[in-house]
Protein backbone atom coordinates (compact mmCIF):
# COMPACT_ATOMS: atom_id res chain seq x y z
CA UNK A 1 0.00 0.00 0.00
CA UNK A 2 2.88 2.33 0.80
CA UNK A 3 4.45 1.78 -2.58
CA UNK A 4 1.15 2.24 -4.39
CA UNK A 5 0.46 5.50 -2.60
CA UNK A 6 3.84 7.14 -2.70
CA UNK A 7 5.72 5.67 -5.60
CA UNK A 8 3.69 3.85 -8.21
CA UNK A 9 1.45 5.38 -10.84
CA UNK A 10 0.32 4.40 -14.31
CA UNK A 11 2.17 7.19 -16.06
CA UNK A 12 5.74 6.59 -15.01
CA UNK A 13 5.62 2.83 -14.48
CA UNK A 14 4.70 -0.02 -16.81
CA UNK A 15 3.98 -3.64 -16.04
CA UNK A 16 6.75 -5.82 -17.42
CA UNK A 17 6.22 -9.14 -15.78
CA UNK A 18 4.21 -11.31 -13.53
CA UNK A 19 4.91 -14.23 -11.20
CA UNK A 20 1.97 -16.54 -10.79
CA UNK A 21 1.69 -19.15 -8.14
CA UNK A 22 -0.98 -20.99 -6.22
CA UNK A 23 -1.14 -22.30 -2.69
CA UNK A 24 -3.97 -22.88 -0.26
CA UNK A 25 -3.74 -19.29 1.00
CA UNK A 26 -4.68 -17.78 -2.37
CA UNK A 27 -8.19 -16.39 -2.66
CA UNK A 28 -8.86 -17.30 -6.25
CA UNK A 29 -10.50 -20.66 -6.78
CA UNK A 30 -9.36 -21.22 -10.35
CA UNK A 31 -5.91 -22.79 -10.49
CA UNK A 32 -5.52 -23.12 -14.22
CA UNK A 33 -6.92 -19.83 -15.41
CA UNK A 34 -5.34 -17.12 -13.30
CA UNK A 35 -6.46 -13.74 -14.62
CA UNK A 36 -4.05 -10.79 -14.89
CA UNK A 37 -6.12 -8.90 -12.33
CA UNK A 38 -5.59 -11.55 -9.73
CA UNK A 39 -1.98 -12.30 -10.58
CA UNK A 40 -0.08 -12.28 -7.43
CA UNK A 41 3.30 -10.69 -7.98
CA UNK A 42 3.38 -7.89 -10.47
CA UNK A 43 6.62 -6.42 -11.73
CA UNK A 44 6.69 -2.77 -12.78
CA UNK A 45 9.49 -0.94 -14.52
CA UNK A 46 10.14 2.79 -14.42
CA UNK A 47 9.69 4.03 -17.98
CA UNK A 48 12.21 6.84 -17.65
CA UNK A 49 14.85 4.55 -16.13
CA UNK A 50 14.45 0.90 -17.10
CA UNK A 51 16.98 -0.18 -14.52
CA UNK A 52 14.45 0.43 -11.74
CA UNK A 53 12.07 -2.44 -11.08
CA UNK A 54 9.29 -2.66 -8.55
CA UNK A 55 7.59 -5.85 -7.43
CA UNK A 56 4.19 -5.83 -5.78
CA UNK A 57 3.63 -9.12 -4.05
CA UNK A 58 0.03 -9.37 -2.95
CA UNK A 59 -0.15 -12.99 -1.92
CA UNK A 60 1.52 -15.38 0.45
CA UNK A 61 4.38 -17.33 -1.08
CA UNK A 62 4.51 -20.69 0.71
CA UNK A 63 7.79 -21.96 2.14
CA UNK A 64 8.22 -24.65 -0.49
CA UNK A 65 7.64 -22.12 -3.28
CA UNK A 66 10.01 -19.44 -2.05
CA UNK A 67 13.16 -20.98 -3.52
CA UNK A 68 11.64 -21.37 -6.99
CA UNK A 69 10.24 -17.83 -6.80
CA UNK A 70 13.73 -16.54 -6.06
CA UNK A 71 15.40 -18.56 -8.77
CA UNK A 72 12.85 -17.47 -11.39
CA UNK A 73 12.88 -13.79 -10.44
CA UNK A 74 16.59 -13.31 -9.79
CA UNK A 75 17.51 -15.73 -12.53
CA UNK A 76 16.13 -13.34 -15.12
CA UNK A 77 17.93 -10.32 -13.68
CA UNK A 78 21.42 -9.05 -14.11
CA UNK A 79 23.13 -9.26 -10.72
CA UNK A 80 25.96 -6.87 -11.52
CA UNK A 81 25.25 -3.56 -9.79
CA UNK A 82 21.95 -4.87 -8.45
CA UNK A 83 20.54 -3.41 -5.26
CA UNK A 84 17.43 -4.71 -3.54
CA UNK A 85 15.04 -3.02 -1.09
CA UNK A 86 12.33 -5.06 0.59
CA UNK A 87 9.32 -3.69 2.49
CA UNK A 88 7.34 -5.94 4.76
CA UNK A 89 5.05 -5.91 7.78
CA UNK A 90 4.75 -8.17 10.76
CA UNK A 91 2.59 -8.30 13.90
CA UNK A 92 4.18 -6.49 16.84
CA UNK A 93 3.32 -9.49 19.03
CA UNK A 94 6.15 -11.34 17.27
CA UNK A 95 8.70 -8.76 18.41
CA UNK A 96 10.91 -10.03 21.20
CA UNK A 97 11.98 -7.50 23.75
CA UNK A 98 12.73 -7.23 27.44
CA UNK A 99 9.61 -5.17 28.05
CA UNK A 100 6.09 -6.14 27.12
CA UNK A 101 5.00 -5.33 23.57
CA UNK A 102 1.95 -3.56 24.96
CA UNK A 103 4.12 -0.68 26.11
CA UNK A 104 5.92 -0.28 22.78
CA UNK A 105 4.99 2.62 20.52
CA UNK A 106 3.88 0.74 17.41
CA UNK A 107 4.01 0.83 14.47
CA UNK A 108 7.78 1.05 14.22
CA UNK A 109 10.36 0.20 11.58
CA UNK A 110 13.33 -2.11 11.95
CA UNK A 111 15.89 -2.96 9.30
CA UNK A 112 18.17 -5.81 8.32
CA UNK A 113 20.88 -5.44 5.72
CA UNK A 114 23.31 -7.66 3.87
CA UNK A 115 27.06 -7.33 4.22
CA UNK A 116 27.40 -5.53 0.87
CA UNK A 117 24.84 -2.84 1.69
CA UNK A 118 26.87 0.25 2.50
CA UNK A 119 24.27 3.01 2.54
CA UNK A 120 22.64 4.67 5.48
CA UNK A 121 19.69 2.76 6.89
CA UNK A 122 16.54 4.80 7.67
CA UNK A 123 15.77 3.21 11.03
CA UNK A 124 17.39 1.08 13.77
CA UNK A 125 18.56 -2.42 12.94
CA UNK A 126 16.60 -5.43 14.14
CA UNK A 127 18.13 -6.63 17.38
CA UNK A 128 18.78 -10.20 18.45
CA UNK A 129 16.98 -12.48 19.21
CA UNK A 130 14.46 -11.32 16.59
CA UNK A 131 14.33 -13.07 13.24
CA UNK A 132 12.53 -12.59 9.94
CA UNK A 133 10.74 -15.36 8.06
CA UNK A 134 8.95 -16.07 4.76
CA UNK A 135 9.64 -14.40 1.42
CA UNK A 136 11.48 -11.36 2.82
CA UNK A 137 13.86 -13.75 4.61
CA UNK A 138 14.29 -15.84 1.47
CA UNK A 139 15.17 -12.77 -0.63
CA UNK A 140 17.56 -11.39 1.97
CA UNK A 141 19.27 -14.81 2.39
CA UNK A 142 19.75 -15.02 -1.38
CA UNK A 143 21.27 -11.52 -1.44
CA UNK A 144 23.57 -12.23 1.52
CA UNK A 145 24.87 -15.48 0.01
CA UNK A 146 25.40 -14.06 -3.49
CA UNK A 147 26.82 -10.77 -2.15
CA UNK A 148 24.10 -8.45 -3.47
CA UNK A 149 23.54 -5.26 -1.44
CA UNK A 150 20.05 -5.48 0.01
CA UNK A 151 18.04 -3.98 2.84
CA UNK A 152 14.80 -5.13 4.42
CA UNK A 153 12.52 -2.69 6.21
CA UNK A 154 10.13 -4.54 8.49
CA UNK A 155 7.25 -2.62 10.04
CA UNK A 156 5.92 -4.04 13.31
CA UNK A 157 2.27 -3.12 13.64
CA UNK A 158 -0.58 -4.00 15.95
CA UNK A 159 -3.30 -3.53 13.33
CA UNK A 160 -4.38 -6.43 11.14
CA UNK A 161 -6.21 -4.49 8.45
CA UNK A 162 -4.74 -1.86 6.18
CA UNK A 163 -4.49 1.53 7.91
CA UNK A 164 -2.83 4.89 7.27
CA UNK A 165 -0.75 4.88 10.43
CA UNK A 166 1.07 1.70 9.43
CA UNK A 167 1.47 2.84 5.83
CA UNK A 168 2.91 6.14 6.96
CA UNK A 169 5.36 4.37 9.25
CA UNK A 170 7.33 3.69 6.08
CA UNK A 171 7.66 7.42 5.38
CA UNK A 172 11.30 7.69 6.53
CA UNK A 173 12.16 5.62 3.45
CA UNK A 174 11.07 8.45 1.15
CA UNK A 175 14.23 10.30 2.04
CA UNK A 176 16.49 7.32 1.28
CA UNK A 177 18.79 7.41 -1.73
CA UNK A 178 16.80 4.74 -3.55
CA UNK A 179 13.32 6.16 -3.19
CA UNK A 180 14.02 9.90 -3.13
CA UNK A 181 13.87 10.29 -6.88
CA UNK A 182 10.79 8.14 -7.25
CA UNK A 183 8.37 9.89 -4.91
CA UNK A 184 5.12 11.12 -6.38
CA UNK A 185 3.32 14.37 -5.74
CA UNK A 186 2.02 14.63 -2.14
CA UNK A 187 -1.62 15.40 -3.01
CA UNK A 188 -1.76 12.33 -5.26
CA UNK A 189 -0.58 10.20 -2.37
CA UNK A 190 -3.23 11.40 0.07
CA UNK A 191 -5.96 10.75 -2.53
CA UNK A 192 -4.78 7.18 -3.08
CA UNK A 193 -4.41 6.53 0.64
CA UNK A 194 -8.03 7.56 1.17
CA UNK A 195 -9.12 5.23 -1.62
CA UNK A 196 -7.31 2.28 -0.04
CA UNK A 197 -9.05 2.70 3.25
CA UNK A 198 -12.56 2.96 1.84
CA UNK A 199 -12.09 -0.07 -0.42
CA UNK A 200 -10.67 -2.26 2.32
CA UNK A 201 -13.73 -1.75 4.49
CA UNK A 202 -15.85 -3.86 2.15
CA UNK A 203 -13.47 -6.83 2.24
CA UNK A 204 -14.24 -7.64 5.82
CA UNK A 205 -13.09 -11.21 5.83
CA UNK A 206 -12.13 -13.00 9.00
CA UNK A 207 -10.09 -15.51 7.01
CA UNK A 208 -6.91 -13.52 6.46
CA UNK B 1 25.45 -26.15 -1.66
CA UNK B 2 28.38 -24.62 0.19
CA UNK B 3 29.07 -20.98 -0.70
CA UNK B 4 32.16 -19.48 0.95
CA UNK B 5 31.96 -15.99 2.49
CA UNK B 6 35.23 -15.03 0.98
CA UNK B 7 35.22 -15.81 -2.72
CA UNK B 8 38.94 -15.24 -3.11
CA UNK B 9 40.04 -18.11 -0.89
CA UNK B 10 39.66 -21.79 -1.74
CA UNK B 11 36.59 -23.66 -0.53
CA UNK B 12 36.71 -27.44 -0.62
CA UNK B 13 40.43 -27.83 -0.10
CA UNK B 14 40.41 -26.00 3.25
CA UNK B 15 38.48 -28.75 5.02
CA UNK B 16 40.75 -31.69 4.33
CA UNK B 17 41.21 -33.75 7.46
CA UNK B 18 38.76 -31.65 9.45
CA UNK B 19 36.04 -32.96 11.71
CA UNK B 20 32.59 -31.72 10.67
CA UNK B 21 30.27 -31.17 13.60
CA UNK B 22 26.60 -30.67 12.83
CA UNK B 23 23.18 -30.90 14.48
CA UNK B 24 20.13 -32.83 13.44
CA UNK B 25 16.92 -30.81 13.74
CA UNK B 26 15.42 -33.08 16.38
CA UNK B 27 13.26 -33.15 19.49
CA UNK B 28 13.92 -30.16 21.74
CA UNK B 29 16.41 -28.76 19.20
CA UNK B 30 19.09 -30.10 21.54
CA UNK B 31 21.65 -30.68 18.80
CA UNK B 32 21.27 -27.12 17.52
CA UNK B 33 21.51 -25.64 21.02
CA UNK B 34 24.64 -27.68 21.70
CA UNK B 35 26.19 -26.45 18.45
CA UNK B 36 25.35 -22.87 19.48
CA UNK B 37 27.37 -23.45 22.67
CA UNK B 38 30.32 -24.82 20.71
CA UNK B 39 30.39 -21.93 18.22
CA UNK B 40 29.91 -19.32 20.92
CA UNK B 41 32.50 -20.71 23.36
CA UNK B 42 35.22 -21.38 20.78
CA UNK B 43 34.52 -18.01 19.10
CA UNK B 44 34.45 -19.64 15.71
CA UNK B 45 34.64 -17.67 12.47
CA UNK B 46 31.93 -17.90 9.83
CA UNK B 47 33.44 -19.24 6.62
CA UNK B 48 30.41 -19.79 4.44
CA UNK B 49 26.76 -20.55 3.91
CA UNK B 50 25.04 -23.83 3.16
CA UNK B 51 22.57 -22.46 0.61
CA UNK B 52 19.74 -24.92 0.13
CA UNK B 53 16.07 -25.09 -0.79
CA UNK B 54 15.52 -27.82 1.81
CA UNK B 55 15.22 -25.56 4.85
CA UNK B 56 12.63 -22.90 5.70
CA UNK B 57 14.24 -19.48 5.04
CA UNK B 58 15.02 -17.19 7.95
CA UNK B 59 17.42 -14.30 8.63
CA UNK B 60 18.51 -12.33 11.64
CA UNK B 61 21.47 -10.43 12.97
CA UNK B 62 24.54 -12.17 14.37
CA UNK B 63 23.38 -14.62 17.07
CA UNK B 64 26.82 -14.76 18.69
CA UNK B 65 27.23 -10.99 19.02
CA UNK B 66 29.25 -9.90 22.00
CA UNK B 67 29.27 -6.14 21.37
CA UNK B 68 27.60 -3.53 19.18
CA UNK B 69 30.36 -3.74 16.59
CA UNK B 70 29.84 -7.38 15.71
CA UNK B 71 26.06 -7.46 16.11
CA UNK B 72 25.10 -6.25 12.66
CA UNK B 73 26.25 -9.14 10.52
CA UNK B 74 23.38 -10.95 8.85
CA UNK B 75 22.95 -14.68 9.50
CA UNK B 76 20.84 -17.11 7.46
CA UNK B 77 19.35 -20.52 8.16
CA UNK B 78 22.41 -22.71 7.54
CA UNK B 79 25.96 -21.49 8.03
CA UNK B 80 29.42 -22.97 8.30
CA UNK B 81 31.95 -21.94 10.95
CA UNK B 82 35.53 -23.09 11.35
CA UNK B 83 38.37 -23.29 13.85
CA UNK B 84 41.50 -24.37 11.97
CA UNK B 85 43.57 -24.71 15.18
CA UNK B 86 41.40 -27.64 16.25
CA UNK B 87 40.71 -28.82 12.68
CA UNK B 88 37.04 -28.31 13.42
CA UNK B 89 34.34 -27.15 11.05
CA UNK B 90 30.76 -26.70 12.25
CA UNK B 91 27.53 -26.52 10.29
CA UNK B 92 24.67 -24.85 12.15
CA UNK B 93 21.09 -25.37 10.97
CA UNK B 94 18.56 -22.87 12.26
CA UNK B 95 15.22 -23.79 10.71
CA UNK B 96 13.07 -26.86 10.09
CA UNK B 97 13.12 -28.97 6.94
CA UNK B 98 10.62 -28.40 4.19
CA UNK B 99 8.40 -31.38 3.51
CA UNK B 100 9.93 -34.10 1.30
CA UNK B 101 13.36 -32.49 1.45
CA UNK B 102 15.11 -34.79 3.95
CA UNK B 103 16.67 -37.03 1.33
CA UNK B 104 17.84 -34.28 -1.08
CA UNK B 105 19.47 -32.49 1.85
CA UNK B 106 21.27 -35.63 3.03
CA UNK B 107 22.55 -36.27 -0.47
CA UNK B 108 23.81 -32.70 -0.93
CA UNK B 109 25.41 -32.69 2.51
CA UNK B 110 27.15 -36.04 2.14
CA UNK B 111 28.47 -35.22 -1.31
CA UNK B 112 29.89 -31.97 0.12
CA UNK B 113 31.53 -33.99 2.91
CA UNK B 114 33.13 -36.33 0.39
CA UNK B 115 34.19 -33.55 -2.00
CA UNK B 116 35.78 -31.46 0.73
CA UNK B 117 37.59 -34.53 2.11
CA UNK B 118 36.47 -34.11 5.71
CA UNK B 119 37.97 -36.78 7.90
CA UNK B 120 34.78 -37.52 9.82
CA UNK B 121 31.34 -36.19 10.68
CA UNK B 122 29.84 -35.94 14.16
CA UNK B 123 26.08 -35.46 14.36
CA UNK B 124 24.49 -34.16 17.57
CA UNK B 125 20.93 -35.29 17.93
CA UNK B 126 18.17 -36.30 20.31
CA UNK B 127 15.34 -38.77 20.54
CA UNK B 128 11.96 -38.84 22.24
CA UNK B 129 12.35 -39.84 25.88
CA UNK B 130 8.86 -41.31 25.97
CA UNK B 131 9.74 -43.88 23.31
CA UNK B 132 12.40 -45.60 25.41
CA UNK B 133 11.94 -49.24 26.27
CA UNK B 134 12.23 -50.55 29.84
CA UNK B 135 16.00 -51.05 29.79
CA UNK B 136 16.64 -47.59 28.38
CA UNK B 137 14.70 -45.95 31.20
CA UNK B 138 17.55 -46.77 33.57
CA UNK B 139 21.07 -45.40 33.47
CA UNK B 140 22.48 -42.74 31.20
CA UNK B 141 20.21 -40.99 28.67
CA UNK B 142 23.15 -40.54 26.30
CA UNK B 143 23.89 -42.85 23.37
CA UNK B 144 26.34 -43.05 20.49
CA UNK B 145 26.47 -44.65 17.05
CA UNK B 146 29.48 -45.20 14.80
CA UNK B 147 29.58 -46.12 11.13
CA UNK B 148 31.72 -49.23 10.45
CA UNK B 149 34.55 -47.08 9.05
CA UNK B 150 34.75 -44.94 12.16
CA UNK B 151 34.26 -47.95 14.45
CA UNK B 152 37.62 -49.25 13.27
CA UNK B 153 39.28 -45.95 14.17
CA UNK B 154 37.71 -45.01 17.50
CA UNK B 155 35.66 -47.99 18.66
CA UNK B 156 38.18 -48.74 21.41
CA UNK B 157 38.00 -45.20 22.76
CA UNK B 158 34.25 -45.49 23.22
CA UNK B 159 34.78 -48.61 25.35
CA UNK B 160 37.28 -46.75 27.51
CA UNK B 161 34.90 -43.83 27.98
CA UNK B 162 32.25 -46.35 29.01
CA UNK B 163 29.77 -45.02 26.49
CA UNK B 164 26.57 -46.83 25.64
CA UNK B 165 25.77 -47.70 22.05
CA UNK B 166 22.26 -46.98 20.79
CA UNK B 167 20.31 -50.22 21.01
CA UNK B 168 18.47 -51.67 18.06
CA UNK B 169 14.80 -52.37 18.64
CA UNK B 170 12.57 -55.11 17.30
CA UNK B 171 11.15 -54.32 13.89
CA UNK B 172 7.84 -55.91 14.79
CA UNK B 173 7.59 -55.72 18.58
CA UNK B 174 5.50 -58.42 20.13
CA UNK B 175 5.30 -60.39 16.91
CA UNK B 176 8.89 -61.16 16.04
CA UNK B 177 11.65 -60.10 18.42
CA UNK B 178 14.60 -61.34 16.43
CA UNK B 179 14.54 -58.80 13.60
CA UNK B 180 16.25 -55.72 15.03
CA UNK B 181 16.38 -52.30 13.38
CA UNK B 182 17.76 -48.90 14.26
CA UNK B 183 14.97 -46.60 15.41
CA UNK B 184 15.52 -42.95 16.39
CA UNK B 185 12.08 -41.40 16.95
CA UNK B 186 12.16 -37.62 16.97
CA UNK B 187 15.65 -37.60 15.51
CA UNK B 188 14.80 -35.89 12.24
CA UNK B 189 17.37 -36.75 9.57
CA UNK B 190 19.67 -38.60 12.00
CA UNK B 191 18.80 -42.12 10.93
CA UNK B 192 18.86 -41.27 7.22
CA UNK B 193 22.23 -39.54 7.52
CA UNK B 194 23.64 -42.47 9.48
CA UNK B 195 22.42 -45.22 7.15
CA UNK B 196 23.55 -43.29 4.08
CA UNK B 197 26.99 -42.75 5.63
CA UNK B 198 27.28 -46.45 6.42
CA UNK B 199 26.61 -47.36 2.81
CA UNK B 200 28.89 -44.62 1.42
CA UNK B 201 31.81 -45.49 3.68
CA UNK B 202 31.81 -42.12 5.42
CA UNK B 203 33.22 -41.96 8.96
CA UNK B 204 30.29 -40.69 10.98
CA UNK B 205 29.44 -40.65 14.67
CA UNK B 206 26.04 -39.81 16.12
CA UNK B 207 25.80 -38.57 19.69
CA UNK B 208 22.28 -38.32 21.02
CA UNK B 209 20.34 -37.73 24.20
CA UNK B 210 16.88 -38.94 25.16
CA UNK B 211 14.80 -35.90 26.03
CA UNK B 212 11.42 -34.23 25.74
CA UNK B 213 10.32 -30.82 24.50
CA UNK B 214 10.53 -28.08 27.09
CA UNK B 215 13.41 -26.07 28.45
CA UNK B 216 16.16 -27.95 26.65
CA UNK B 217 19.08 -25.80 27.73
CA UNK B 218 20.18 -28.32 30.41
CA UNK B 219 19.93 -31.10 27.77
CA UNK B 220 22.18 -29.07 25.48
CA UNK B 221 24.79 -28.74 28.23
CA UNK B 222 24.68 -32.47 28.93
CA UNK B 223 25.08 -33.30 25.24
CA UNK B 224 27.93 -30.85 24.68
CA UNK B 225 29.79 -32.18 27.74
CA UNK B 226 29.32 -35.72 26.36
CA UNK B 227 30.87 -34.55 23.08
CA UNK B 228 33.69 -32.91 25.02
CA UNK B 229 34.61 -36.18 26.73
CA UNK B 230 35.64 -37.44 23.29
CA UNK B 231 36.77 -34.41 21.28
CA UNK B 232 38.23 -32.41 24.20
CA UNK B 233 37.22 -29.07 22.69
CA UNK B 234 37.48 -27.21 26.01
CA UNK B 235 39.12 -28.04 29.28
CA UNK B 236 36.75 -30.07 31.44
CA UNK B 237 35.85 -28.30 34.66
CA UNK B 238 34.33 -29.59 37.88
CA UNK B 239 31.28 -27.35 37.40
CA UNK B 240 30.34 -28.75 34.04
CA UNK B 241 28.38 -25.79 32.68
CA UNK B 242 30.81 -22.97 33.44
CA UNK B 243 33.20 -23.67 30.59
CA UNK B 244 30.55 -23.04 27.91
CA UNK B 245 29.54 -19.53 26.87
CA UNK B 246 25.84 -18.93 26.30
CA UNK B 247 25.25 -16.91 23.08
CA UNK B 248 23.36 -13.62 23.20
CA UNK B 249 20.60 -15.03 20.97
CA UNK B 250 19.41 -17.30 23.80
CA UNK B 251 17.76 -14.32 25.49
CA UNK B 252 13.98 -14.24 25.73
CA UNK B 253 13.58 -17.90 24.76
CA UNK B 254 10.33 -18.04 26.62
CA UNK B 255 8.76 -14.75 25.56
CA UNK B 256 8.83 -11.06 26.34
CA UNK B 257 8.54 -9.24 29.57
CA UNK B 258 5.14 -9.11 31.21
CA UNK B 259 2.81 -6.13 30.78
CA UNK B 260 2.65 -4.24 34.06
CA UNK B 261 -1.12 -3.89 33.66
CA UNK B 262 -1.40 -7.63 34.26
CA UNK B 263 -0.93 -7.11 37.98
Amino acid sequence: AFLSSFILDSVCWEVVGVAKLWNEWCRTSSTTNVLPTDSFCLFYRLISDPTVLLCQCSCYVAEDQQFQWLEKVFGSMQKEGLQVTILSTCPVADYKTQESTLTLASPFLKALKTKEFQEQVCCPLLEQPNIVRDLPAAVLSYCQVWQIPAVLYQCYTDVIKLDTVTIEAFKPLLSSKVLKSLVKDASESTKILKKFLTSSESHNNIYI
Amino acid sequence: MFVPCDRAGGSAADLEGFTLLMPAVSVGNVGQLAIDLVISTLDMTKVGYFYTDCLVPMVGNNPYATADENSTELSINAEVYSLPSKKLVVLQIRSPFIKNKYRPFCETLLSWVTDSRCARVVVLSSSHAYQRNDEQLLGTPLRYLLTPDLEKAVGGLMQELNWKEMEKVAAYPGICDTDKVLHIPGGGITKLLFTESCSKGIQMAVLLKFCSEGDNIPDAFVLVNYLNEWLQLVKSEVNSSSQWKIPSSWRLLFGNGLPPALF
